[in-house]
């Protein structure tokens, strides 16, 4: 089966939301919001609410507009030029577009995790404690301690507690990921963003920063964009699903998975397309 | 070399191919056609860069190693004794129509004769079918003085303190103790003239500055003026006997320089008395051993390297040049670095791309074509003549009408040269810039850096050895222009250098000696043209060594640079 994208933008699709009940409420409430690059329109009219202190994953075929919704949320969208947005994202109530927002405390608030790792080229120790560096900490037992507790935190610790002043563009592949969570929690956010954090790495790799998600469960709000619906289904408690740019279904993982309401996610999720 | 193999294309054409004359066999899809041609071009480039730096290294080196002194006799009888320097086959004109080869057969030698105060040249064209016969006698010697350049000939007499000896082969360590007590005599001498000569000088100077500034403050008639002239002769009364003191002392050494004489006599017999504090440095050219050879030759790049040019620059050293092209290309990058790299900052990381800023990179690498010589008018004629004159009405109004600032200097040289360099620089760090991931950058704003935390914790570190090979291109570029200091700074002979010992210690206002002007000097400008070529060369071993040393320098703080920042360590 295949819908060309014609299929969609000429009719409205109405978002079908399953009933959730938050045990903590919403932490990030995204409100019909759209986005265009230039004059190509990336999103239509998302909304979702995104539940405190749980996982949840955005699935979707390539280009469908996941990245661009999740760098939204921290605004590292500002850094594209051309871009114009509609609607509202709230963050804690807030509306992260007012003109009063300080988009740096945001992103503070807001740790990423990139699809490529993207260690800095300094040592290991360094790249975990950048987020506090630049916030002016200099005490030397602060940042040696913020350093071993995100780096236990991420299972990194045992690895690489004799090469701390290292580079750490010496480290693994899968290594470097879990080194970028490690500094995406250094400076302790309330959100943590990932985008496809496990595409480039190895199912060994993949297993332990699932794991590592299963641990931060809690601790942290978190968005995980992904293409592999096994990791969707093993690590998240909702999730979206998304199709040319709008949020088709959203939900608990376990319906989405099993009993979607639309036949597309249900086509996808069963992997007949995608 | 293997496309070598596959080179008739005719075989496409060939009839009764019909497979190939059908499909066509397309030879660059096969083979590395063009191989040879782009080795070729790399192999022409190198044996031009090759025979270019052997040409230099090999005339550099060779010039301060003491050669023979041929005595020569012409077939009329005259003698005349030199260095051979240089040899030559004589065109004649009849032989292009008879274009025999063994016709144009006849040579002839360039002598260097020294002796200029005696027979008003240096050199000497000899045709070898007038020479009768050569020798090379043991006691002729070569004779390195003060004034007038070399003299070849032999010792006569010794006058030592109105004691009388003809000169002999015994009396040769006799001379050697009394030159070195003269050389020593002659240190203590220009000390005495220029540093403390100099400072007086100098301090009197102030004096008079500072009554004529008080005398623009408040007028002839004030009181502070009546004041001041009071104290300041007094002071300049204390100045004036200090000087004489010291002329005195130099008197006196003078005196008893006259009293230490030789006799020298050239081959044909003329006589002519020199000082021998007057003598640099003197050696029985046929009748040296090794290792007295190399000695000459290891003093005389000491000399070159250490000392202060005589003679038109001909002779002597070029320390000042050194000293000048150093601290030149040292206040250029100074300059040049920061403020290229904080505009293509701006240009790559701030300004918005549009077309603007297109236009603007394009116009900055179009400056980077502009004849330097352009660079050295606005030079003058900016800095110099405007700022320059400006600087000088505010702050030193007691020196006009003396330029202080408003004619060149090394200060204005540096900033011409700057903004010669500045296209280098912002080109360079604008790809030293795009060259650092996006992805650092995110990853660094996503951590909620700032973007002026992520350029300068992220970005600068990543692109600081790409940004030091535009400085070093900078320098290199720099440090090796001519034609614009002409205009604003260098000249032939500075009295003093930029950086001494009379306060404030930097003098930034100061013209300067530089090689690459030195080089032009002496080879283009001299009355010797001759004498300069073998200077030119060893300039030009100077100026490409000093260069290559200050790039080497860069590249080493650059490998570190790299090494820090990346994988290797
Ligand atoms: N900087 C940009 N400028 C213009 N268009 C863009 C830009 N970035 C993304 N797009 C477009 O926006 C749409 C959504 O892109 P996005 O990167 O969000 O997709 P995605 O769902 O993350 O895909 P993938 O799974 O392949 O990463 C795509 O059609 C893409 O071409
Ligand atoms: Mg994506």
């Amino acid at each position: 089966m295949i819908i060309k994208p014609s299929d969609i933008e000429n009719k409205e699709i109405q978002t079908i939301y399953h009933p959730q009940k938050g045990e903590q409420g919403s932490v990030i409430d995204i409100d019909t919001f759209s986005l265009f690059y230039g004059k190509s329109q990336a999103l239509f009219d998302t909304t979702m609410d995104v539940e405190k202190g749980l996982v949840t994953a955005i699935i979707g075929p390539s280009g469908c507009g996941k990245s661009t919704l999740l760098k939204s949320l921290n605004r590292m969208n500002d850094l594209i030029d051309n871009i114009s947005i509609n609607g509202k994202i709230r963050f804690e109530g807030k509306n992260i577009f007012d003109r009063d927002t300080d988009v740096i405390n945001l992103r503070k608030q807001m740790g990423m995790v990139f699809q490529k790792p993207n260690p800095f080229p300094m040592s290991i120790a360094d790249n975990v404690t950048y987020p506090l560096k630049i916030d002016g900490i200099r005490g030397k037992n602060v940042l040696a301690e913020t350093c071993e507790r995100s780096l236990k935190r991420t299972a990194l610790w045992d690895e690489v507690k004799d090469r701390l002043n290292e580079s750490a563009l010496r480290l693994s592949g899968g290594q470097q990921q879990r080194l970028c969570i490690a500094r995406a929690i250094a400076a302790d956010p309330e959100v943590l963003l990932m985008d496809e954090p496990c595409s480039a790495l190895d199912p060994m790799a993949t297993i332990k920063i699932e794991d590592l998600i299963n641990e931060l469960k809690g601790k942290y709000t978190i968005i995980i964009v992904t293409h592999n619906m096994q990791q969707a289904a093993r690590v998240s408690n909702n999730t979206a699903f998304m199709y040319i740019g709008r949020i088709i279904e959203y939900g608990k993982t376990d319906i989405i998975f099993t009993k979607p309401k639309s036949m597309k996610t249900q086509d996808y999720v069963t992997g007949r397309f995608g | 070399m293997n496309s070598l193999k596959l080179k008739p294309k005719q075989k496409q054409r060939s009839p009764g191919n019909v497979f190939s004359g059908s499909k066509g066999i397309n030879l660059a899809s096969k083979g590395e056609k063009y191989l040879w041609s782009m080795g070729g071009a790399l192999i022409i480039g190198l044996i031009m860069i090759a025979a270019f730096l052997l040409l230099i290294l090999v005339n550099g080196l060779k010039t301060f190693y003491p050669g023979p002194v041929h005595r020569v006799t012409l077939t009329d009888n005259r003698v005349i004794a030199g260095e051979p320097f240089r040899r030559e086959k004589i065109s004649q004109d009849q032989t292009l129509e008879t274009s025999r080869e063994d016709t144009c057969s006849a040579w002839r030698t360039l002598y260097k004769t020294g002796n200029f105060d005696l027979y008003n040249k240096d050199f000497r064209w000899v045709d070898e079918q007038d020479i009768k016969q050569i020798s090379e006698p043991k006691d002729i010697f070569y004779i390195e003085r003060t004034e007038w350049g070399p003299f070849i000939g032999y010792i006569h007499e010794l006058n030592l303190n109105h004691e009388t000896f003809f000169f002999s082969r015994e009396r040769l360590s006799q001379l050697k103790k009394e030159h070195k007590a003269a050389q020593a005599r002659r240190n203590i001498l220009k000390d005495l003239k220029k540093k403390e000569m100099g400072s007086i000088n100098h301090e009197l100077d102030n004096l008079r500055l500072s009554l004529k500034r008080v005398e623009l403050d408040h007028g002839k008639d004030s009181v502070r003026y009546k004041t001041t002239l009071d104290s300041l002769s007094a002071k300049r009364k204390k100045l004036e006997e200090n000087y004489g003191e010291i002329a005195d002392k130099i008197e006196i050494i003078i005196k008893k320089d006259a009293k230490y004489s030789v006799v020298l006599k050239d081959v044909s017999g003329i006589e002519k008395r020199v000082n021998i504090s007057d003598i640099i440095r003197f050696y029985p050219a046929n009748n040296l051993t090794l290792s007295q050879k190399t000695g000459i030759y290891i003093s005389r790049w000491i000399e070159f390297l250490t000392a202060e040019p005589r003679e038109a620059n001909i002779e002597g050293g070029v320390m000042p040049a050194i000293f000048g092209t150093f601290a030149m290309t040292l206040l250029m990058v100074i300059i040049v670095a920061p403020l290229g790299v904080m505009a293509s900052l701006y240009l790559k990381e701030y300004a918005k791309q549009g077309k603007l800023v297109s236009m603007v990179r394009i116009c900055v690498n179009n400056l980077a074509g502009v004849p330097s010589i352009v660079y050295g008018a606005f030079g003058l004629g900016f800095f110099a003549y405007c700022v320059g004159t400006t600087v000088d009405r505010i702050f030193f109004p007691e020196y006009l009408p003396n330029p202080v600032y408003g004619t060149g200097g090394i200060l204005w040289a540096a900033l011409t040269l700057a903004l010669l360099t500045l296209p280098v620089v912002i080109v360079a760090t604008e790809e030293a810039l795009a060259a650092v991931p996006q992805s650092l950058r995110e990853g660094s704003l996503a951590c909620g850096a700032s973007k002026w935390q992520t350029i300068k914790n992220i970005v600068l570190p990543n692109a600081l050895p790409g940004i030091m090979t535009g400085l070093i291109l900078a320098m290199a570029r720099g440090a090796g222009e001519v034609a614009p200091l002409m205009l604003v700074g260098v000249v032939k002979l500075a009295p003093d250098l930029p950086v001494d010992t009379i306060f404030p210690f930097i003098h930034p206002e100061r013209s300067f000696m530089h090689l690459g002007f030195h080089i032009f000097d002496v080879g283009f400008q001299s009355r010797n043209a001759e004498a300069g070529k073998p200077m030119v060369f060893v300039t030009t071993l100077l100026l490409i060594s000093l260069i290559g040393l200050m790039n080497a320098f860069a590249i080493h703080i650059r490998s570190r640079m790299k090494k820090k920042y990346s994988v290797g360590q």
